[in-house]
């Protein structure tokens, strides 16, 4: 927020007898916490604002020194003014707040050894704090019923106490429509209207919301452990390309949960559903654990003994005519590099289509070369005017989503702020604002959840709406070459956006790969690139679907088709395959075709699937959370994720095996790399664009006064008996080489650097909040900077030129439909969907259709429909979109059981009736 | 001298007093309920296990000797999947039954646990749950407690009013 409030004014006041200089347009609580002065509170959150509805963070004011008698307020409903004395431990104020805290208990129920928020409750710290010790009700508590609410979020509505949070969060700041408050006077409930799965894509967050008990993960529930017994690590999603920071926490081996990791610039204080519940693949039962070698090829792999493995590496690596190696847009950087440092630069290949190749390259050329800045979720938040082409973000990137839904207040809250609202005031800000949104404009194909926000969501086809982007650009700047054809309504839609593009502030565009058109890219670029040469700071960001896929992209190498002509030449015989599964990547019969003509297919990967399974030697490595690496996220910040425990010892970390590989044909005998550190070094060096993250990651040296920080909380309990049923002598504890966090208890207490934050815990707080004293202000900035390294920064020199519009016709066959790709949070992405969790949300693969184009064939929307894309037949689903264009249909896309599809294409769609096939959608 | 003298008397006159010590193992000394020796584990007055596997033992036991995981029936009741406590480690200060929020863990007279093996004494469930309720009789934790775990409904536990119905305004 601080970036927002011009002037950022500061102001003297006292707090306890000390004096401070504090910011002008922040209110007392805020204040108050950003200076480590701990003050009770429930219903403020930083990122929702003040309400002033729990009535707990009174401490008393004095207007001036001459003020003896001052009063009591609520910290979190006071701005700061000039000379303002504040105590907040007065004998009054404690009663005062204590007597608070026994009110609010009242119905609270005697749970907390059943509860899962016990050790990390908001309310159990609260009563602590506020010296509430004993109850003293003795009457009738009351009671409530729970509903299910779905596989991620459990409801046990007694606990609650009324701070209206969770609808604050749900309805306000994330924009959900199936829960509410229900009810009244000291009955109110907060759920939805009947049991139901919650609809929103950020429900996960009402568990970190959520002061008490009520909302409690599910995935945890289920292999449940206390805060304070996980072993933690700073942590990154890889389940999209925003690189949300997580904190991953592991018990007895098994990955526990994943909680929101503070990144000011990033995900702030939240996380998306896909990245909070999908990491139950780490521990499903298809995890490879032990090499498995194919002793000839038409026999099935088996579990390798001893030195099998060294034995058959030795001959494959030694014994064919050249080594291809495949890396992987969900695999780090270092792991790639390995990869490439292995086969060599010339006989690497990104394991991504070539389309996708295509698209990244151009992305990443328009961000690097280009003078559009690429911004942190943090700055769209902080946008006034923001236009999406093409992108579905609630389903592709969604924290995206969530920081657009931000922007969207950004314009009222300016108003309100002029008005001598403050910013934090929400009740106030929301009653002033009512309907007003700033500027948003959405063109999709279909209907997207943002389109809500929108003025007048423009759905047409993929190409319209790249012509309405160059047009806007156009209008924008006139060197901005326009597009010939443009109709009335995009060329008055293009003048509306042109005209909010350029009053505004801070506009950012937001496109990306997945509509699968390079001229959408360009299209973006120039509505940026004309912005910016109007001196008009402009913002571009770019959505790729993979967690590395831009990191990826700066490694350099071809394309994955590259890799199959040179071995259909039969330039080369030998593949290895880093943490891929091509078969999402291509059609099956080409990638059979390739294994077939290979003489060693060797495949590191974590999960078996079907590239795995034709492995002649199969090599489990770590997933994230056995293995540490840098990934790359879309905005080109470089991020690190650490151990959180460590592997077996059959299953090593990726660059780690690639660097046995390399030994074998290098015939060293040492291993290339001693550490992890060494490999980054290696990297930087040998790709200078990475060379920064080595100088500025702490490496494994980095101690604090001679400490290593610890991944265990200081309450770690069990040390002496968790594996005393195997032996009853304690086993020295493993040692981490590769990184300056211990799998241990002991070791530094201080607050780490911010990017090495294994959990978050402050004296009196061991809940989700204590976030708030890592940070320089609530909702700012982690101390010390946020975590990651920009790799990607506007050439704020260039020249700006612009791309030519290049759009070619569809290539439509009469009588077929135009089918594209249609994303889904959960399912489309590959290692989320093997989650438990998330398996359960994920939908049948359906088409979206107009109305009209079915209503010809008579069928209804129950209906299902049989969809032949250039021979190859898929069952799914007819879904009702009124808004998609005619003759073209939405295919989900990347769902388990689903073939590789290379969309969009023109394909033939057989209308079924009704459900009277007894096929499963999605087969073949 | 004197002093010397009455002494030497006094420890003299011992040799003809009431015997302290016992002749253990054949005469056992009386020691009292609240003696803290072996631990064990308790069931409610239904017999089922008291254990809700909260955890709070294993947080206060100052070396860190107990170890547990929760699990959950078909009712949703909270048990452990194991409980494990290393005696080798043990130094039976009493602070898990002091933590414990159901009286499932308690201490019990008895310190008779000596071993060749120390392997053997790591005591794993099956060796700690006894089938009474050891020293607090009639508490049975979900009673008390607001969840719905199949013990009771939802509303009828002790000091519980039935559940709100939301859709009334008025009650």
């Amino acid at each position: 927020m601080k970036n927002i409030v011009p002037g950022g004014r500061m102001i003297k006041i006292e707090i306890n007898g000390k004096y401070y200089e504090v910011k002008a347009e922040k209110n007392l609580l805020e204040v108050s916490l950003s200076l480590g002065i701990n003050i009770p509170h429930f219903c403020y959150h930083a990122a929702l604002g003040s309400v002033g509805a729990c009535r707990l963070c009174a401490v008393k004011k004095y207007r001036n020194a001459s003020d003896t008698k001052g009063r009591l307020i609520m910290s979190c409903m006071e701005p700061v003014t000039e000379g303002l004395i504040l105590r907040t431990e007065e004998s009054d104020v404690i009663k005062f707040r204590a007597a608070v805290l026994e009110s609010l208990m009242i119905n609270h129920p005697h749970d907390c050894p059943v509860c899962d928020e016990g050790g990390e409750c908001h309310l159990q710290d609260m009563t602590v704090m506020t010296g509430h010790n004993y109850r003293s009700y003795n009457f009738k508590k009351r009671t409530y019923t729970n509903q299910n609410l779905g596989p991620f979020i459990h409801h046990e509505m007694n606990r609650c106490i009324q701070c209206y949070r969770c609808v604050r969060f749900y309805k306000e700041y994330a924009g959900g429509k199936d829960f509410d408050v229900f009810a009244s006077h000291d009955h109110v409930y907060f759920g939805r209207h009947e049991d139901g799965i919650l609809d929103s894509e950020f429900s996960g967050n009402l568990v970190e919301v959520c002061p008490t008990g009520v909302f409690t993960d599910k995935t945890l529930k289920s292999h449940f452990t206390r805060k304070w017994d996980l072993t933690n690590a700073p942590s990154v999603c890889v389940h999209c390309s925003v690189g949300c920071n997580t904190i991953a926490g592991e018990r007895y081996g098994i990955l526990r949960r994943i909680m929101s990791r503070y990144n000011g610039s990033v995900n702030g204080y939240f996380l998306c559903d896909r990245g909070r519940f999908g990491y139950e693949f780490v521990n499903h039962e298809n995890r490879l654990k032990k090499v498995k070698i194919r002793l000839s090829k038409n026999e099935n792999p088996v579990v390798a003994e001893n030195d099998q493995l060294q034995v058959s590496l030795n001959s494959a690596l030694s014994d064919n005519k050249r080594i291809i190696g495949i890396g992987s847009p969900r695999a780090s950087l270092e792991a790639n590099y390995a990869l490439m440092n292995l086969v060599g630069t010339e006989n690497f290949y990104h394991g991504i289509s070539k389309s996708d190749y295509e698209l990244t390259k151009t992305a990443l050329h328009i961000l690097q070369n280009g003078p559009a800045h690429s911004p942190s979720l943090k700055e769209i938040e902080n946008a006034d005017v923001v236009f999406i082409l093409g992108e579905d973000l609630t389903q592709t990137a969604p924290m995206i989503a969530l920081a657009v839904r931000q922007a969207a207040r950004n314009i009222p809250l300016q108003a309100g702020e002029k008005t001598g609202i403050p910013r934090w005031h929400d009740a106030a800000q929301r009653d002033r604002t009512q309907d007003i949104k700033s500027p948003i404009f959405v063109a999709n194909p279909y209907q997207t959840k943002l389109d809500e926000l929108s003025r007048e969501p423009y759905h047409a086809s993929i190409n319209e709406i790249a012509k309405l982007g160059f047009a806007v650009a156009a209008q924008i700047n006139d060197n901005a070459t326009s597009v010939k054809d443009v109709d009335t309504r995009q060329y008055m839609l293009a003048s509306e956006i042109a005209v909010a593009l350029k009053n505004a502030k801070n506009p950012v565009i937001i496109s990306g790969i997945h509509c699968g058109n390079k001229e959408m890219l360009h299209a973006a670029a120039n509505i940026a690139f004309a912005l910016e040469a109007l001196q008009i700071k402009s913002s571009l960001c770019l959505v790729v679907p993979e967690s590395n896929s831009m990191g990826l992209g700066m490694i350099g190498g071809k394309s994955l088709e590259d890799a199959y002509r040179r071995i259909e030449q039969g330039e080369a015989d030998t593949l290895v395959i880093l943490e891929n599964d091509l078969y999402r990547r291509a059609e099956k019969e080409i990638v059979d075709e390739v294994f077939q003509k290979c003489k060693h297919v060797i495949v590191l990967d974590h999960l078996m699937n079907d590239t795995a399974s034709k492995a002649d030697i199969l090599i489990p490595v770590g997933s994230f959370a056995e293995s540490e690496g840098t990934i790359v996220s879309n905005e080109g910040r470089a991020q690190r994720y650490y151990k959180v425990f460590p592997s077996e010892k059959s299953v090593p970390e990726s660059w780690r095996m690639i660097g046995e590989m390399i030994k074998i044909v290098r015939d060293q005998i040492d291993h290339p790399w001693k550490n992890f550190d060494q490999v980054a070094k290696e990297m930087g060096d040998d790709i200078p664009e990475f060379s920064v993250i080595h100088q500025k990651m702490p490496g494994n040296g980095f101690r604090i006064l001679n400490e290593k920080i610890t991944r265990q909380p200081l309450r770690f309990s069990g040390r002496t008996a968790n594996s005393a049923h195997i032996a009853v002598n304690e086993p020295k504890l493993p040692q981490d080489h590769d990184s300056p966090l211990a799998f241990s208890m002991e070791g530094s207490n201080e607050v780490p650097p911010s990017s090495l934050v294994p959990f978050y815990w402050t004296p009196g707080w061991n809940s989700a909040q204590s976030i708030n004293f890592y940070l320089d202000e609530p909702n700012g900035s982690m101390k010390g900077g946020d975590p990651g390294i920009r790799l990607i920064e506007a050439n704020k020199n260039a020249k700006v030129s612009f791309f030519e519009p290049d759009i070619t016709d569809i290539e439509q066959k009469p009588g077929e439909f135009w089918i594209i790709p249609v994303y889904r949070i959960f399912g489309s992405e590959e290692l989320s969907s093997k989650a438990k969790a998330v398996a359960e949300r994920i939908p049948e693969p359906y088409v979206l259709m107009n109305e009209k184009d079915i209503a010809g064939s008579d069928k209804n929307e129950n209906g299902s429909a049989n969809i032949n894309i250039s021979g190859k037949e898929i069952f799914v689903k007819i879904k009702i979109d009124p808004d998609i264009p005619l003759g073209i249909a939405g295919l989900t896309v990347n769902l388990p059981g689903m073939p590789f599809l290379n969309l969009p294409c023109s394909g033939k769609i057989k209308f079924a009736s009704g459900n009277s096939n007894n096929q499963k959608p999605g087969r073949p | 001298m004197y002093s010397i003298i009455r002494s030497i008397w006094l420890t003299f006159l011992h040799a003809f007093h009431k015997r302290e010590t016992v002749l253990y193992p054949e005469e056992k000394p009386y020691l009292p309920p609240r003696y803290r020796g072996r631990i064990i584990l308790s069931r409610d007055p239904d017999g089922k296990e008291r254990c809700v596997a909260c955890n709070l033992c294993a947080a206060a036991c100052p070396v860190d000797c107990i170890s547990l995981q929760s699990a959950e029936d078909d009712d949703g009741r909270r048990y452990p999947e194991f409980f494990r406590i290393n005696f080798s480690r043990c130094i039976f200060c009493g602070f898990c039954e002091e933590a414990c929020p159901t009286y499932a863990i308690q201490l019990i007279p008895d310190f008779e646990m000596g071993e060749y093996n120390r392997q053997n004494m790591v005591y794993e469930k099956e060796h700690l749950l006894i089938d009474g309720q050891g020293k607090y009789h009639g508490y049975n934790y979900y009673r008390q407690a607001g969840v719905d775990m199949g013990v009771k409904g939802k509303g009828e536990g002790e000091n519980e009013e039935p559940p709100v119905d939301i859709k009334s305004l008025l009650t």
